[in-house]
């Protein structure tokens, strides 16, 4: 489908289908300032401004009824009939946005070097930090933990939570500049692509890189589907991974899945949920693309619901904001907060300690009992107490051990493929 | 002075005693006296008593009963006889019953005494809701309204009794039942049921009961008998009863015939659709498991090779043909047209037996030899040798049938006495051939190792090994590439691949350099795309040129160098510093240009305890930040909570999911069940004094109680002040 109309000259930078929006509407960001939102179903026009100004990236936010515009200067937002509802003059020289559904947090990326993060539910900006990473052209979310990947130009991508000032990982992924990044909806896979004309995927889990493709021309932009599937643009070309051979589904790429040459080169690229369809911004218009596979089917209504009523809208904004996760609970490994807290405790400990003169916690020493006929003699009572002071060390000893010596002894049994075939059936 | 003070000062009391003592001892005491009032000390002279008395004064004063006081009655006892003083006495009397009033309590003392009898008295009171209030705060879950009516099932005839017709539909519905005489008040039985029960009286039943239950007896011991037979694992017994069946059938058979012929048809028609099903059946063919294994062991067991010969008998007696009826020998010839005779299943042994297939088709051997061939499927096999029995009938029919006549006539003419007694020394004959064949025949394709070579060729033969597979794929396609795996071989490869690299990074640790290069540099699967971008197909032609350029344009900036310096620098700066106490000149020699030795330094410089070691110790090309996040530690438990003990079990329990996607249904009701349940459209009474008294019985799961009191009970709720006194 490509959408005829005024825009056609310019390049239409950003077509967007965010996750958290219902699937119908499609954001469309000209880089001559053309901005337009639309049904695309129903294909029936919601808004088209000219904001005078170049556009370097367009986002929805938490409904449709709202979408962030990054212009030259500043960040603007607007409502769906395009009427300014706001300007950020503090986001300034945006490049890059991504907004965070969950904790309704609307991170961009500046050419300055600062990675901001604004609530848009209140308002405020949450956190401002110098990545000191140059222009920040690059950027992409984990959904499963809201953490941002930013790529810089010395082939490192950092990941960025708005509670700490330093990037939680560094990662040097290429040997140039990194160009793209992507993760996957479970947060398990990163893809990136850089000068070096390498298309990578990551396992965020080990931080181990998994696949290394060489593309024709690098790709420009990458995209995961709901399902896993892999988008990547190369220059005119559009190229789609699916998931591969590898075990359970894990994610191995080979040749292409699928590939599609546009007229001119593409800007942007984004699934759209729920639907096999990937939406593609390019040098002379937005082509959406069927992709089989690539959407989720089976949606979970409560959580996100495509076919959702304007009133359903409305109720779920209101528990959307009642349930906002706080901007301090952004953690690399979302399961932290399930975990006590080791170090204040040990340190409450301490100081309970300090404060009572001994340490309630500590095992009573071990007393010898009194025995008669003189077994209770000063060398006896000695005897016994290194006794059993010994067989404690004695067993953490053991146990030291044993933990040394159960990887050593994985190994012996050799790997599956070397053993003869009729091994298997030794008892 | 002191003396003449003295003196006079004893002087009146010592008046009386003038008379009776002399001057001369008076001068001598009051001599004493003055000696004694010398010496500095004044002392008081002790009186001399005069008069004995129970009371020794100091003083020298005495009087009776001294010390006790002058009480009332003692005074009025003198006076009793007068009766002009007896009014006087009646009012002391009076005065005497009347007890002293006691001084009035000041005003916070009394009402202190107020509240404290107030504060017991409420504390009964209250007292009794104690048990209540604690079995609500322990009960898992409350159901409101806390009384619950009984559900009372009220009989029908009793709701029906008080049924009054109201409204027009109610009325037309009865006059309808009455039409029909449909019991209304009683609506148990109609009239025509109460006449159907009427019907059979008890002993009829009784007798029908008994039948009823000795025929089922009869069958269960009948069933019970063919079990038990059923189980009878002799084969003796079944073929003796085999055999007495089919005597006892053919005996019946001819019976019929004589008696109905038109019954005995039917009955041959049915003894020739057995022989015709037995005929499609491979059953007694040699073919099955049992008959393969003895097949195997036929050659050194001759009791393997009798049951072989055996079943093939049975084969052959089954599929032999009925004996014509006198009467359808016409039909018979007809017949013998119509369907294949029976001698297309009989054995030709005069045969070479080189292709059984091309013979008459005896069933075994063309199985059998079949099976080495294929063994893997019996059907395959069976559905060509009837596909090339057709096509031999259809070609040449006649000469055939008239073949196969012939040979039947000369052996019933040969074995007629005992035709099974031939057809099984026929089959051992063809049997011994078999067991040649499988031996000698240079035919069959596998190198036969006796006879259990089929059964191993079917356990191991591979249609096709992996090396097969890997050449085929290499005709395919030669230019397919071979795709590296990452997990396990990527180090090995890659170290190859670094060393060609060639990048200098000489400053980092060994291993680790190895490592990362071998993230960065590492083999790489080339993609061949179906399109490719027009403006670098071009370009592609010469990958390699294209490769050089982008090496050259970032030869400059060494990317991997400058990470690893940099996650050098955040390694020193996370590690402790060690702290150094080293003063110069202390029991040395001190001054500029030197350097305290190397003892002391070494002494004097704390190591500090080497911290956990990095999240990134073993990932070269990742540097993951130390820092603890402070604010998410904000919302962290940091203490295990009481019922715990350790950390890990909290955290476990915490972990565990409450959802019904990870519960089973009842284990999610009951952990997510409300603690309190009020039934909608119910009155929540306030609980009342009959609840709370402890001879009504709580009901189990309610366990509550609401907590706030009726209006009138919470007037005893003012508690004064606990510490009133």
């Amino acid at each position: 489908m490509s959408l005829p109309g005024p825009w056609l000259g310019g390049s239409p930078a950003a077509p967007l289908i965010p996750p958290i929006s219902p699937h119908r509407h499609l954001l469309l960001g000209g880089q001559r300032g053309h901005v337009a939102a639309l049904d695309w179903q129903t294909k029936s026009l919601l808004c088209e401004i000219n904001v005078m100004e170049t556009v370097t990236d367009i986002t929805w936010l938490h409904t449709e009824t709202m979408f962030a515009v990054a212009q030259r200067r500043w960040l603007y937002v607007y409502d769906n009939q395009g009427v300014e509802l706001n300007c950020l003059k503090r986001f300034n020289g945006v490049l890059r946005m991504e907004f965070l559904p969950y904790h309704f947090l609307l991170a961009t990326a500046s050419e300055t070097g600062f990675l901001q993060y604004l609530d848009i539910s209140v308002g405020k900006e949450v956190a401002t930090i110098c990545t000191r990473g140059g222009r920040l052209g690059v950027m992409g979310q984990n959904p499963a933990n809201a953490i941002v990947h930013l790529g810089h130009s010395n082939g490192t991508v950092t990941l960025w939570s708005p509670n700490v000032k330093e990037p939680l990982v560094r990662m040097l992924c290429h040997q140039g500049g990194v160009r793209a990044v992507a993760v996957d909806s479970s947060g398990t896979y990163m893809a990136t692509s850089g000068l070096d004309r390498k298309l990578r995927v990551y396992d965020l889990r080990a931080y181990q890189p998994l696949q290394s493709l060489v593309l024709p021309v690098g790709a420009g932009h990458l995209s995961f589907s709901q399902r896993g599937l892999l988008a990547a643009a190369c220059g005119d070309v559009v190229q789609l991974w699916g998931r591969g051979a590898g075990k359970g589904g894990t994610l191995i790429l080979w040749d292409p899945y699928l590939s599609h040459t546009l007229p001119r080169a593409a800007h942007s690229l984004r699934f759209c949920p729920f639907e096999d369809v990937l939406g593609v911004g390019h040098g002379s218009g937005f082509t959406s693309l069927l992709v089989p596979g690539a959407g989720q089917a089976n949606f979970d209504a409560l959580e996100n619901n495509p076919f959702r009523s304007q009133k359903q809208r409305q109720e779920w904004e209101v528990k959307a904001l009642l349930e906002k996760i706080p901007s301090e609970l952004i953690t690399l490994d979302p399961g932290q907060l399930g975990r006590v807290d080791a170090i204040t405790m040990e340190q409450k400990h301490q100081e309970r300690v300090e404060r009572l003169g001994f340490d309630p916690q500590a095992k009573p020493a071990f007393q010898p009992r009194r025995k008669l006929k003189g077994r209770s003699s000063a060398g006896s009572l000695l005897r016994r107490k290194k006794k059993v002071a010994n067989e404690e060390q004695r067993t953490k000893i053991r146990k030291s051990l044993e933990q040394q010596q159960a990887p050593e002894r994985e190994p012996k049994a050799a790997p599956r493929a070397q053993r003869p075939a009729l091994d298997r059936f030794k008892k | 002075m002191a003396e003449e003070d003295l003196f006079q000062s004893d002087h009146p009391v010592s008046a009386s005693e003038d008379e009776g003592d002399g001057n001369e001892e008076r001068r001598h005491s009051q001599l004493l006296e003055a000696v004694s009032t010398l010496a500095g000390r004044k002392r008081r002279k002790l009186a001399e008593r005069t008069e004995a008395s129970l009371q020794v004064s100091e003083f020298n004063l005495s009087c009776e009963g001294a010390g006790e006081k002058l009480v009332l009655p003692e005074l009025l006892g003198s006076i009793r006889a007068s009766s002009s003083l007896g009014i006087l006495k009646k009012q002391l009397n009076r005065v005497k019953q009347k007890k002293s009033v006691e001084l009035p309590l000041s005003k916070e003392e009394s009402e202190r005494v107020v509240r404290e009898a107030a504060y017991n008295k409420t504390s009964k009171a209250v007292a009794k809701w104690e048990q209540v209030v604690l079995q609500n705060r322990r009960a898992e879950q409350l159901v409101f309204p806390l009384k619950q009516e009984q559900m009372r099932v009220a009989p029908i005839e009793e709701v029906l009794t008080g049924w009054k017709t109201r409204t027009p539909l109610e009325q037309e519905i009865f006059s309808l039942l009455h039409k029909t005489q449909q019991p209304v008040t009683d609506p148990l039985l109609t009239p025509l049921e109460e006449a159907s029960l009427r019907a059979m009286s008890l002993e009829e039943a009784q007798l029908r009961r008994a039948e009823l239950q000795k025929a089922r007896a009869l069958q269960s011991y009948y069933e019970a008998k063919a079990r038990r037979e059923k189980k009878i694992k002799s084969k003796k017994y079944h073929r003796v009863l085999q055999k007495g069946r089919s005597r006892k059938a053919l005996k019946d058979f001819e019976v019929l015939r004589k008696l109905d012929p038109e019954a005995a048809l039917t009955k041959l028609e049915e003894m020739e659709r057995s022989r015709i099903e037995e005929r499609m059946s491979l059953k007694h063919q040699n073919k099955g498991k049992w008959a393969r294994s003895r097949a195997i062991m036929a050659k050194y067991n001759l009791e393997a090779r009798k049951a072989m010969q055996e079943q093939l008998a049975r084969n052959k007696e089954l599929t032999q043909k009925v004996p014509m009826e006198p009467e359808g020998e016409e039909e018979g010839n007809v017949a013998g047209e119509g369907l294949l005779p029976d001698s297309i299943n009989e054995v030709q042994p005069s045969t070479d037996g080189a292709n059984p297939w091309m013979l008459g088709k005896p069933s075994s051997e063309a199985k059998d030899s079949g099976m080495q061939e294929d063994p893997k499927d019996p059907r395959e096999s069976v559905a060509p040798e009837d596909a090339g029995n057709e096509g031999e009938e259809v070609s040449e029919e006649e000469i055939l049938l008239q073949d196969f006549e012939q040979r039947r006539c000369t052996r019933q003419q040969a074995g007629s006495p005992e035709p099974k007694g031939a057809g099984e020394a026929e089959e051992e004959h063809l049997f011994v051939e078999l067991l040649s064949n499988v031996q000698t025949d240079p035919g069959v394709e596998q190198p036969a190792q006796g006879p259990e070579g089929p059964l191993l060729s079917e356990q191991l033969g591979r249609l096709c090994t992996p090396e097969d597979i890997d050449a085929l794929g290499q005709e395919e396609g030669a230019e397919e590439q071979e795709r590296p795996w990452p997990t396990g071989t990527l180090q090995e490869s890659e170290e190859e691949g670094s060393a060609g690299g060639g990048h200098t990074a000489k400053k980092a640790p060994k291993q680790k350099m190895i490592n990362l290069q071998a993230v960065l540099a590492g083999e790489s699967h080339v993609i061949h795309c179906p399109a490719q971008p027009v403006s670098v197909q071009d370009e592609e032609e010469e990958a390699a040129d294209q490769r050089l350029v982008i090496k050259e344009a970032f030869a400059g900036d060494d990317v991997i160098a400058d990470f690893l310096r940099e996650k050098r620098k955040v390694e020193q700066a996370g590690k402790p510093q060690a702290m150094d106490l080293v003063l110069p000149g202390w029991g040395e020699w001190g001054g500029t240009g030197l350097r305290p030795s190397t003892r002391k330094r070494k002494r004097f410089l704390i190591k500090p305890v080497p911290g956990p070691p990095r999240r990134d110790q073993h990932l070269p090309h990742v540097i993951i930040s130390q820092q603890r996040n402070i604010l998410a530690a904000a919302h962290q438990v940091n203490e295990v909570p009481f019922p715990f003990d350790r950390r890990q079990q909290f955290e476990r329990s915490i972990r565990a999911p409450v959802g019904p996607t990870w519960n089973t249904q009842r284990a999610f009701q009951k952990l997510t069940a409300l603690r309190i349940l009020t039934q909608p459209g119910h009155i929540i009474q306030p609980i009342s004094a009959e609840d709370a008294s402890p001879q009504s019985t709580m009901p189990t799961r309610r366990g509550g109680a609401a907590l706030a009191p009726t209006p009138q009970h919470s007037r005893h709720h003012q508690r004064p002040h606990k510490k009133a006194r």
